[in-house]
């Protein structure tokens, strides 16, 4: 942005005449100022390389992905890669908790995410837009050290059902190098419930060096997009036959499994030991 | 097939929408007579500055109380065909419970004279999309067929919850009659007076901090003009209304060039107690919900079924609202 750009950009800003979507997505403050401050981290900290991105179909798609790293950063990296590589904006759905608070709930719908529910899913997919979850959810992102690159349930499989009442592909993603951001070796339960968190995490750097404890390790990452698994031939009838939509969660959790054990194989160390 | 001739009435005529509807309605060719009725007369047009408005005089007012069984003796006296309810008050009244009577018992009050009567075969009940509540956990845009994770237990959302219920269960008892409920988003216009156009029209305006709600107005134009189409013809159901799009709080407030100052929620309801006592504004707690979490509707189905979207879209009725009373 030259200096004209960002007077105008200003102007507009500060003028309240900008677009924002039903769900709250404001595209213009989240490419012009969140990802741009989100892009340092995934350059030059992470690394991040991404794989398969052709895999991607050119119309609306469910991306289904591992969770991990203690703090939602995976999700934040996955959506620069997919707006920096693939020119493509997708609208994460998170947890309630990440909705009740104030600052980071409204910051997060500007970003584009809405809650995790059944009916905003369904709206994204039928609009065309490349929706992502974490079907993990806190299971994923909170689980322990020891438990790294290891797969949690995938929920009840209702972002599989959602799927396929849109007729639409599940693109299964792997995220590698999250695992390692923050090495999650113990829990302090009660801090956590006092705070009203899932979780409060003790990591090798927090809570003994305080703020400094937040900065996240740098690990190399890498973002694989699989093989799109065709939740779009379903007859969407079957969306609400629990057999079909069990098989089909197991089907992705496998793909995403197993392509997690290839990719961390194929990284090496995180942190070029 | 519905008779030529007509007799409407329409409740809640003292106030704006409803003076305007009414006034609509009596220059149709094909109403006979439009009677209005509440609990205080409407305005006189001329200091209500009505140039641009057309007459009330072809309007016959009765001054009724909604909450006492005299509109069944109106309702039966002038063979009315179609009743269009419009008194919900969702502004201060003396007190919460002088506007949940207002509210609630006058609407029953209302339907037992609907249920009696022989020639009413229309019920058109203006609604809010208040009946939704407002909740970080509910989907983020509401159709007709959601269930709140929270059911509004305050206020005018409470209200209107009730006031929904009564009319299922009159629909349900008269299915010959037809009864269609419209869910209003807040309405916004050069004319309109309620909590928030006073809210928005303050010198400098409380929002709560670390939230920027969703909201979405109807302009006052599009209101009168649906309920005009549902008054006139069948269209039976429960329906969103709102202008196209959704505003942030934030961006009405920069369109406002206004001052505003985030504060914490709890200090939030307290300026809002004292704005209240100042006969002001009144930021009740499910206006607090409003003004925290923000809602939005999906109000496609109406347009599907009558074949008509509102003219304003939400950002477009807003600036209109801010051309008139803005004073920028």
């Amino acid at each position: 942005m030259n200096a004209e750009e960002a007077l105008t950009f200003a102007a507009r800003r500060l003028s309240g005449r900008y677009e924002v979507d039903e769900f709250g997505y404001d595209a213009e403050l989240t490419d012009k100022v969140v990802l741009e401050l989100l892009r340092p981290l995934y350059r030059h900290w992470f690394r991040v390389e991404t794989v398969g991105l052709h895999h991607l179909p050119p119309d609306g798609a469910l991306v289904v992905a591992n969770h991990s790293g203690t703090v939602p950063v995976d999700a934040l990296m996955l959506q620069v890669a997919l707006h920096d590589e693939a020119g493509r904006a997708i609208r994460l759905l998170g947890a309630d908790l990440v909705h009740r608070l104030p600052v980071l709930g409204h910051l997060s719908r500007k970003t584009g995410h809405t809650l995790a529910c059944k009916e905003d899913a369904d709206r994204l997919l039928r609009k065309g837009e490349l929706v992502g979850v974490f079907p993990e959810g806190f299971k994923g992102i909170g689980k322990p050290w020891d438990q790294r690159y290891r797969l949690q349930r995938f929920g009840r499989g209702g972002f599989v059902a959602s799927a396929i009442r849109a007729g639409v592909p599940i693109v299964p993603c792997s995220i590698v190098g999250a695992e390692e951001i923050y090495p999650k070796l113990g829990d302090l339960p009660v801090l956590a419930r006092l705070l009203g968190l899932p979780y409060l995490p003790i990591t090798p750097l927090f809570p003994w060096f305080g703020p400094l404890g937040l900065v996240p390790l740098p690990s190399k990452w890498l973002i694989e997009f699989g093989e799109p698994i065709r939740a779009d031939e379903i007859d969407p009838e079957e969306a609400d036959d629990p057999m079909v939509v069990f098989e089909l969660t197991d089907q992705v959790r496998e793909t995403i499994q197993r392509s997690l054990n290839a990719l961390r194989l194929r990284r090496g160390p995180a942190f070029f030991l | 097939m519905s008779p030529v001739t007509r007799t409407i009435l329409v409740t809640g005529i003292s106030r704006h929408i409803g003076a305007r509807l009414a006034s609509v309605l009596a220059a149709d060719p094909a109403v006979s007579r439009v009677i209005g009725v509440d609990t205080v007369p409407p305005a006189s047009p001329t200091r209500d500055g009505g140039a641009q408005l057309s007459p009330l005089d072809r309007v016959e007012f009765v001054r009724v109380d909604l909450r006492s069984p005299d509109i069944a003796q109106v309702i039966a006296a002038a063979d009315i065909d179609t009743v269009v309810h419009m008194s919900l008050m969702s502004g201060p009244a003396r007190s919460r419970s002088a506007m949940k009577e207002h509210n609630v018992i006058g609407t029953m009050q209302l339907l037992a004279a609907c249920q009696r009567s022989e020639t009413v075969r229309r019920v058109v009940v203006r609604s809010t999309t208040a009946v939704y509540g407002s909740s970080p956990t509910d989907p983020a845009v509401f159709t007709e067929d959601s269930e709140p994770v929270e059911v509004p237990h305050t206020g005018y959302g409470k209200d209107a919850s009730e006031v929904e219920g009564y009319v299922r269960g009159y629909a349900r008892r008269r299915p010959d009659v037809v009864t269609t409920t419209l869910r209003f988003a807040n309405f916004i216009g050069p004319r309109v007076d309620s909590p928030l156009t006073r809210y928005f029209l303050s010198p400098i305006l409380p929002t709560v901090l670390g939230f920027d709600p969703r909201l979405q107005f109807v302009h006052e134009d599009d209101g009168v003009e649906l309920l005009r189409r549902v008054a006139l013809d069948d269209h039976p159901g429960v329906f969103n209304v709102a202008g196209e799009g959704v505003l942030l709080l934030s961006q009405c407030l920069r369109r406002a060039g206004r001052l505003w100052l985030p504060v914490p929620a709890p200090a939030f309801r307290f300026l809002g107690e004292g704005a209240r006592a100042l006969g002001r504004m009144d930021f009740t707690p499910d206006q607090l919900a409003l003004m925290s979490h923000g809602r939005v509707v999906d109000s496609s189905k109406v347009t599907h079924e009558l074949g008509w979207a509102p003219k304003f879209t939400t950002a477009s009725a807003f600036d209109d609202f801010l051309q008139t009373r803005g004073g920028r």
